[in-house]
């Protein structure tokens, strides 16, 4: 290799092992991020949105890829960039890290007496002595001492905590890790979609891209369900549980533990690495058949009836019902029109509440009905999603946690004696919380003082 | 309900910890700023009991779940946080003068929560029925109050840097009962390196918490991304000690950019971008 070449590579390493480097593209990630929190993303666009803009702009958005930011190639190229750098950074570093672990400076160089704490103490004994005493005091309240002749002097040298200095470590390599995580879960992993009607058995969901994707087991929706918060005041009414009821099986057989298996939202459930995550539901089919109970409002009697759309139902005082629509509006819940005709020409139409018994009362009718329910049948839509790489996810999430704590607040401590006839001075340093540090080190020379070495 | 009263007697005594402050400030008379911390405390103390006592009316009406799950409830937790921060800082370093620039961020945050936002107890929908809901909120509160503390320890670095440049500052004049510099930046420093991971925490748990309830852990939504951009923000101000010149002014200025990025974190998305978190839009 030519020394021009060698120049260029050690140019090249010196670009991805810069720290400037890193600040450049912390910042210019944390900019360049805000663009997709502006322009819309893919998959979540919305159709009118296009109308919003002109047709260049569309252009030139589709080019920088400003509608899948995130997975475009220049912020990918940004993300690729950061990760050599961090592990350029830790090449770079790590075995000077080490080293200064594994053989600490074990006598005080003329530098670190210049800005390191000191205090100053008188001996008595000769030399010798006292360097057995100071070795023994400080083994016994900091830590067991390294003693190193130099010259006339000894330098006792003692530390704590050496090792917090790879928490930085730590942290960058849960980076790569969490990193590394997301990638395993795109290469093997997929997201699907599926919905089951209930009583219905499904083995294949969709993939995003419409592919089907087989499980490997059957699973059967027995049943779904909604409930709701009671609403004293008869204001909106918030869900407050979807509900599938799961039973899995493999070739038809059931699957121990996955048989009636509930999944709620926050509640998923997880076979063979597949996990089904409660999203949405609906109506599979329109209903044929609509149940009411009916109570008289004198003798209290109960009834039931089933309304079909198009025919008329007699009811117990002998008029005519009839089934006009059924409305499901946000907030509102689940109501059916009904028709009442009496003497009149035009039937009576009003909206009954699913489950909401108080309200029909309000109108004052002698029959009061309850809408309880259809014959049609539900669906669940399940988020299907397979990621192998989540663990590994998580795992860097640990690991970034305790390696800032180490980080930030394990302070590697050290001190050292500095021992001359009859006289002795002490040095102290601590890589973090250094007013901490220093009342340790206070305390520690007034304990010296007491010793009367 | 009892835990609004609470909550109203508790802004007024973050009112009258932040004019103790001033006082303090103004006059510095050394009882002025012991007022201050104590009515910080006392306030502190009672609106630990609010915070009790509506989780508590929440369970009476049927709803039960912790009080951090909409915009009123969450900026109470967020002016609780930023005492707690504060109060902490006082204890170890003692410098009062803090609270004059800390105080006003949880008195603004008390008073709008308490004259603008519905204070109504909501019923919980499925998403956010979750333990983690309760770990990310406290664990992203945390970290934005130390965020804050640090915002205004830089706000007060700012300061009193230009008036050592200046010169113009007369001998026993209001700076001096500033910290020195030098204590600033390092206290600056210290509330980042609380904030940092707990925002981390706050981030993680996040995440998790979306894990459970749609399959994802991460899905770049506007929240998300924010709450990334508000980390690489802070991550870059702990870079930046360690190349030169990214110390004092520009450390302060940077820790003030992050904590405006943390507010639009909060705030902004979700009053001016749209997205999937709880407390929605004002209306
Ligand atoms: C391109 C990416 C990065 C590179 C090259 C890099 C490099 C470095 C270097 C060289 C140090 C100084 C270590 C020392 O000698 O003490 C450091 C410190 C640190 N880094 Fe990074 N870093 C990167 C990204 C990150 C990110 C994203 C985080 C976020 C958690 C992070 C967290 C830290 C922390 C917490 C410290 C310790 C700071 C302190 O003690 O004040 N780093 N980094």
């Amino acid at each position: 290799m030519g020394t021009n070449q060698r120049g260029i590579m050690q140019q090249v390493w010196d670009f991805f092992c810069s720290l400037k480097l890193t600040l450049f593209l912390l910042i210019t990630l944390a900019i360049t991020s805000i663009i997709g929190t502006i322009i819309p993303q893919y998959p979540n666009i919305d159709e009118r949105y296009w109308a919003t803009i002109s047709t260049a702009r569309r252009a030139f958005y589709d080019k920088l890829g400003f509608f899948d930011m995130y997975h475009s190639w220049w912020f990918l190229a940004l993300l690729a960039i950061f990760s050599i750098n961090l592990i350029a950074c830790s090449i770079k570093r790590l075995p000077h890290v080490f080293t200064f672990i594994r053989e600490p400076a074990v006598t005080i160089s003329e530098t670190q007496q210049k800005i390191f704490m000191c205090k100053d103490f008188k001996l008595q004994g000769s030399i010798d002595e006292s360097r057995d005493k100071l070795a023994a005091f400080i083994e016994s309240s900091f830590a067991k001492p390294v003693i190193t002749q130099a010259g006339n002097q000894y330098h006792l040298f003692a530390q704590k905590n050496p090792w917090c200095r790879l928490g930085v470590y730590v942290v960058h390599a849960s980076i790569l890790v969490i990193m590394a995580g997301t990638i395993i879960g795109n290469i093997w992993g997929y997201k699907g979609f599926v919905a089951i009607v209930e009583g219905e058995t499904i083995n294949t969901v969709k993939s995003r891209n419409d592919k089907d994707i087989p499980l490997g087991f059957e699973v059967r929706c027995d049943q779904f369900t909604v409930t709701f918060y009671d609403s004293p005041g008869g204001g909106p009414q918030m869900p407050k549980e979807f509900k599938s009821i799961l039973t899995l099986t493999e070739q038809g057989k059931e699957i121990p533990g996955y048989k009636h298996a509930r999944v709620i939202v926050n509640e998923p459930l997880t076979y063979k690495g597949i996990t089904f995550y409660q999203s949405s539901y609906g109506q599979a089919n329109n209903p044929t058949t609509f149940y009411f109970t009916i109570r008289d409002r004198e003798n209290g009697k109960l009834e039931q009836i089933a309304l079909r759309p198009g025919a008329h139902t007699r009811l117990p005082d002998g008029r005519l019902a009839a089934i006009v629509d059924l409305t499901d509006n946000p907030g509102e819940g689940l109501a059916a029109v009904v028709g009442i005709k009496d003497q009149e020409p035009e039937p009576k139409f009003f909206k009954v509440y699913k489950n909401r018994p108080e309200l029909d009362e309000l109108r004052g009718d002698k029959l009061i009905f309850v809408f309880t329910g259809t014959d049609a049948k539900l669906y669940t839509g399940l988020q299907v999603n397979k990621d192998p790489g989540v663990w590994v996810v998580w795992i860097g999430c640990i690991m970034m946690c305790v390696g800032l704590c180490i980080a930030f607040f394990i302070s590697h401590k050290r001190v050292w004696i500095v021992v001359q006839h009859g006289y002795a001075r002490m040095y102290g340093n601590a890589s973090k919380n250094q007013p901490g540090f220093t009342i340790a080190f206070d305390a520690l020379a007034d304990e010296f003082n007491r010793q009367n070495i | 309900m009892l835990s609004a009263k609470l909550f109203n007697v508790t802004t007024i005594f973050y009112m009258l910890s932040m004019l103790a402050f001033f006082g303090f400030l103004a006059s510095r008379n050394k009882i002025a700023g012991t007022a201050g911390s104590a009515l910080a405390w006392l306030g502190f103390a009672i609106q630990t009991v609010a915070i009790g006592f509506r989780w508590k009316e929440s369970y009476d009406i049927g709803m039960g779940h912790a009080p951090m799950s909409n915009l009123y409830e969450s900026v109470v937790f967020f002016a609780w946080s930023i005492v707690l921060i504060f109060g902490i800082i006082d204890i170890k370093y003692r410098y009062r003068v803090i609270g004059a620039f800390v105080m006003p961020f949880a008195l603004l945050g008390m008073a709008w929560a308490q004259m603008y936002l519905p204070a109504d107890i909501n019923p919980l929908m499925p998403a956010l029925q979750s333990n983690w809901l309760l770990y990310h909120v406290i664990t992203c509160f945390l970290g934005y109050a130390a965020f804050a503390v640090a915002c205004g320890v830089s706000g007060m670095y700012l300061i009193k840097s230009r008036s050592e440049e200046k010169n113009t500052e007369a001998a026993g004049g209001m700076m001096s009962h500033f910290p020195p510099t030098r204590v600033l930046d390092d206290l600056n420093y210290k509330a980042i390196m609380v904030g940092f991971p707990l925002l981390t925490l706050g981030i993680i748990t996040g995440a998790a918490w979306a894990n459970y309830a749609w399959g994802t852990y991460w899905s770049w939504d506007p929240k998300e991304t924010w709450s990334l951009i508000v980390w690489f923000i802070y991550a870059a101000f702990l870079h930046a000690r360690f190349t030169k010149g990214w110390v004092g002014k520009r450390a302060a200025w940077l820790s003030i950019i992050g904590f405006m990025a943390t507010i639009f974190c909060y705030l902004g998305v979700n009053l001016l971008l749209s997205g999937l978190h709880s407390y929605g839009s004002l209306n």
